[in-house]
């Protein structure tokens, strides 16, 4: 039987919005205060749901183990203090949440491969959240 | 359709072992989970039903009648259990939460009459949970 299992996990960063194709003026009315030159930080929760049939023998979509050392060596040790904007895939694309999302999504639909990858939500504030569940999600309008 | 969700609380103990592996592989893959003594969890959980609002109670469904299933066929039996050793489903089966989860879908399922049961989730804690959606 199908299930989905989701995990949540935690790291603190900072980052600025700010876009090099705008003008200074055109920055500050899209991102205002969030293009605070010396940028700003925030604690990001990020849940990671993935799917598979519940194995018969260890009752499991997949062991926790793996999903954790996964998670914690590609993603939390690599944004956990770190300032996103000087990231690789933050040098043309701004740092919001939404281009976290994918950002994050595609690091784990690349190496982790002991269950399906359904989605990625990161709560950026406990106001706001964001999800992201891959393009076919976004053609089949799921 | 709308969608109508139920929460619950309940607390059991459980732990994770397999008896067709060794005690190594049950604690290589379990990690500290096999403790056979067990461990204890406040688990959350979610009963989403669907259907048309009727339109003369203005319900999806009458949230009396899925409380009482609710308490009669999980937390009755569920609440302040050993899982591994007081609920039948889990004397063969281990009791993760994708096996309860779809252990509480089961027994909810068939006795749900109005509504039409739509996904069951199961916090075990706050940054873990499982759904189940009855998808074969």
């Amino acid at each position: 039987m199908k299930a989905h299992l989701t995990r949540r996990y935690m790291f603190s960063a900072s980052h600025r919005l700010h876009s090099d194709e705008m003008s200074a003026e055109e920055n500050l009315a899209t991102y205002g205060k969030c293009n605070n030159p010396y940028g700003h930080g925030h604690n990001y929760m990020v849940e990671i749901t993935v799917s598979g049939a519940v194995d018969e023998q260890m009752g499991m979509v997949c062991n926790l183990v793996d999903l954790d050392g996964f998670v914690g060596r590609e993603i939390v040790e690599r944004y956990d203090r770190q300032h996103l904007n000087l990231l690789v895939e933050f040098k043309t694309n701004v740092p919001t949440t939404e281009n976290l999302c994918v950002a994050i999504y595609e690091i784990v639909k690349r190496g982790f491969h002991r269950a399906h990858l359904e989605k990625v939500r990161i709560e950026e504030t406990m106001m706001n959240s964001f999800e992201y569940a891959g393009e076919e999600s976004l053609v089949a309008g799921r | 359709m709308v969608y109508l969700t139920r929460k619950a609380e309940f607390s059991a103990s459980h732990y994770y072992h397999n008896s067709a592996l060794t005690p190594e592989e049950n604690a290589r893959i379990f990690g500290k989970c096999n403790n056979p003594n067990g461990h204890g969890h406040n688990y959350t959980l979610e009963v989403t039903v669907k259907g048309a609002v009727d339109p003369k109670s203005g319900f999806v469904v009458d949230l009396k009648q899925l409380k009482d299933v609710m308490n009669r066929e999980v937390l009755d039996a569920l609440d302040h259990r050993f899982l591994n050793k007081e609920v039948p489903e889990f004397f063969s089966q281990i009791p993760t939460t994708e096996n309860l989860a779809i252990a509480i879908w089961q027994r909810l399922e068939p006795k749900l009459k109005a509504a039409q049961l739509h996904r069951v989730r199961v916090y075990e804690t706050p940054d873990l949970f499982v759904d189940f959606y009855g998808e074969a």
